[in-house]
């Protein structure tokens, strides 16, 4: 209050920009104050599209709570599925079979591709050009083809099951996968192209939302938006899961801070995601895709946590069990919330229209932020 | 050769010989005000199907296809839903104001259609002081976009429409600039003066470097004059909902749309008048055969290819670039466009004096 006191004065302008906004891609809400076009403070109201999954999943078993992770960070939903299996296995030590591991990082990486499109087209929006939206949803939907004939679903995968994976991969996964990194290694350089190389996106985005590696790191910030600053937080690579360990891939690392080299770090992801889908494609291991279990699984009593890298930071599940057939307490730890509370820290006395470009960089997805 | 002009000769020669020439005059007025009207509504119906299919064909989409053959109709249908809207007026808005600033838009619009060119003899008002008339009438739309940002009550509104008229009131100076380079060149402010002296040659090819500079410039220009992207922070829909007209709906945001399609047509149309030689054929040097063919071509069919030409052009940037930020907007203005264009005036005026243009 008393800062509030501080900065807010008489002829300050205050916005409200949100819930329903063109650029807060869902029901984010930010109450800015300006003084003309600058900004002196920007208050983010959550709670719009609270669904309190995390109270949910307590009445859930331990196999059906990892499918009501699908809808918080809808982008990443294999991802989050797996986290969640991942933490399942940790309570009952489930071996997962080779084939299984395969698929579910073939998977992740798909994942994470599709997202960073998604992300790229949208930011782009946000920062005004319009087109490449368009050509960003004509290589997601190729993925969300492949994702289709596999999982059945294209968004909401629920594919993720404790002890592998539900069904085993369609027959022609193999081979669509294989004509998409042929399509996607022509499409990325054309998004450099497009949009990497324009220099009014370089004017709009270099210099701008600087968030210094002491504040990344403060803030909380994980994935893409840390690895901008410089940090080290590929959980991929510091607490490697499944078959990370073993494949070759970089951990991109940006140190400009700004706007544009989070922007940087996820275009060089999604070749990285494009190297790994390669080196594993034609290396699925034959054999079981689902270890056997128990039909009803019953986590013994104690507290159980795990993370994976989703393609915004690090998800994490904790899981506190008292032995029963469902969790006594769930708590998820999901990056969108902890990006977003930097967004006011790198938005002050920037112009309103690198805040939208600001929180493109961001890669926000509200019902991951809301829960 | 066939031209628009045998139409209104014959017209006015009709008209004489009915009625007295104070009443024949009259009812031309007339005529022309309802032309002018009719071509407001149709090229607004054009343009917007145009760049909804442009825009399409660069998105790889198929754009409207349901309406009409092709989806031609499209924006008729848009037009009478907009009539048939509801007009809504805010409450806290000052309501003579707003419902004023869409008229103002687009008479500005309107009177802008008055000195353009459109065929061989076929030009509402030959005013003799053609082009300041143009960039003087062109600056009133600006008050009506600040009239609507400031009467809307819209915190939104209001932003848009104070970077509109920094926006506006910047861009005119390199836009008129480089307008004043053809009319030193011509000697003249006159715009059936200006396109007839390109009868050997076009500007943009008979006057060397200098003026490919300037018609760079006035294209980029008149793309910030029209509020068009990657100019189109008075709208920018990702950061201002939209902008200046964030009130508005029905025919009062129609009439909005309206005006900036045709200031865009008017804009091309000038840019084409200035530049490319209006509704002159294209002629190369002493082929005479080929000078032959260009000419079998109807001026108006020369001058509306030329206009649609540029209108693409311009469709183009808004599909392809991202919006620059306020401040860099007027730094490209002021700091790169305006001592640009005047280092190029000195050039023109000093190739018109040396009679180095051919």
């Amino acid at each position: 209050m008393i800062e509030e006191l501080a900065t807010t004065q008489e002829g300050d302008l205050v916005i409200n920009v949100g819930p329903q906004h063109p650029s807060t891609h869902g029901v984010l809400h930010l109450v800015i104050t300006m003084n003309g076009e600058t900004i002196k403070k920007v208050e983010p109201h959550l709670g719009y599209i609270h669904r309190s999954i995390e109270k949910m999943c307590e009445s859930l078993s331990f196999r059906q709570f990892i499918y009501v992770t699908s809808r918080m960070d809808y982008l990443s939903s294999h991802i989050n599925n797996h986290g969640c299996a991942l933490c399942v296995e940790k309570g009952l030590q489930i071996e997962v079979p080779a084939r299984a591991q395969v698929i579910r990082v073939l998977m992740d990486e798909l994942t994470r591709i599709a997202s960073h499109v998604l992300w790229w087209g949208a930011l782009a929006m946000d920062v005004g050009a319009l087109t490449p939206f368009f050509h960003a949803f004509r290589e997601r939907e190729a993925i969300n083809d492949i994702m289709e004939e596999t999982c059945g679903a294209r968004l909401t995968m629920n594919y993720m099951a404790p002890g592998g994976v539900m069904f085993d991969i369609h027959p022609n996964f193999q081979k669509r996968v294989h004509a998409f990194i042929e399509l996607f290694k022509s499409k990325i350089d054309e998004y450099d192209e497009l949009v990497t190389d324009n220099v009014i996106f370089k004017a709009r985005m270099q210099g701008i939302g600087m968030l210094s590696y002491e504040d990344a790191i403060s803030y909380g910030c994980s994935g893409p938006t840390a690895r901008g600053s410089g940090v080290k937080c590929d959980i991929r690579k510091l607490y490697p899961y499944e078959i990370y360990n073993k494949l070759q891939f970089e951990e991109i690392i940006e140190t400009g801070c700004d706007s544009y080299a989070r922007y940087l770090v996820r275009m060089k992801e999604m070749r990285q995601s494009l190297s790994i889908i390669e080196q594993l494609i034609d290396n699925i291991p034959e054999g079981e895709f689902l270890a056997k279990t128990k039909a009803v699984l019953k986590l013994p009593k104690g507290e159980f946590y795990s993370k994976v890298e989703t393609a915004r930071g690090e998800f994490g599940v904790y899981i506190v069990s008292e032995g029963g057939t469902t969790p006594y307490r769930i708590k998820f730890r999901s990056p969108g919330f902890s990006n977003l509370s930097a967004l006011d820290h790198m938005a002050r006395g920037q112009k309103i229209g690198d805040l939208v470009a600001m929180m493109g960089s961001l890669d926000l997805v509200i019902p991951d932020i809301d829960r | 050769m066939w031209s628009l002009s045998d139409i209104t000769n014959s017209i006015q020669n009709a008209l004489n010989r009915a009625f007295n020439p104070t009443f024949a005059t009259l009812t031309e007025m007339v005529i022309v005000g309802i032309c002018v009207i009719g071509l407001f509504a149709v090229l607004g119906l054009i343009l917007v199907i145009m760049e909804r299919k442009v825009s399409a064909y660069m998105q790889v989409r198929l754009g409207p296809n349901r309406v009409g053959p092709k989806g031609m109709l499209q924006s008729l249908a848009d037009t009478l839903k907009l009539l048939l809207k509801e007009g809504l007026t805010p409450d806290g808005a000052d309501k003579f104001l707003f419902n004023l600033a869409p008229v103002i838009a687009m008479i500005a619009a309107m009177l802008l259609l008055a000195p353009i060119a459109f065929a061989k003899n076929f030009q509402i008002w030959d005013i003799n002081i053609g082009v300041l008339f143009i960039s003087a009438v062109s600056s009133i739309s600006v008050i009506s976009i600040l009239m609507a940002g400031w009467a809307s009550n819209n915190k939104y509104s209001l932003l848009g429409a104070m970077r509109s008229g920094a926006q506006i009131v910047s861009y005119e100076l390199s836009a008129g600039l480089s307008v004043l380079s053809v009319v030193i060149l011509v000697g003249s402010l006159k715009l059936s003066d200006i396109v007839q002296s390109q009868e050997n040659g076009w500007w943009i090819f008979k006057g060397h470097i200098p003026m490919i500079i300037s018609f760079v410039i006035f294209l980029v220009a008149v793309t910030a004059e029209t509020n068009r992207a990657p100019f189109d922070l008075a709208e920018a829909e990702s950061e201002l909902t939209a902008g200046f007209h964030t009130e508005y709906s029905g025919m009062k945001f129609a009439l909005f749309f309206l005006a900036e399609y045709v200031n865009v047509f008017i804009v091309c149309g000038v840019g084409a008048t200035l530049f490319l030689g209006g509704w002159m054929p294209l002629h190369i040097g002493n082929w005479h055969g080929f000078n032959h063919v260009m000419d079998f071509i109807p001026s108006s069919i020369w001058f509306f290819g030329k206009t649609f030409f540029l209108i693409f052009v311009i469709m183009w940037f808004r599909w392809t670039f991202p919006r620059l930020r306020i401040d860099q907007l007027l730094n490209l203005e002021w700091k790169y466009l305006l001592p640009i264009s005047m280092f190029n005036i000195l050039l023109v005026t000093l190739m018109a004096i040396m009679g180095w243009h051919f």
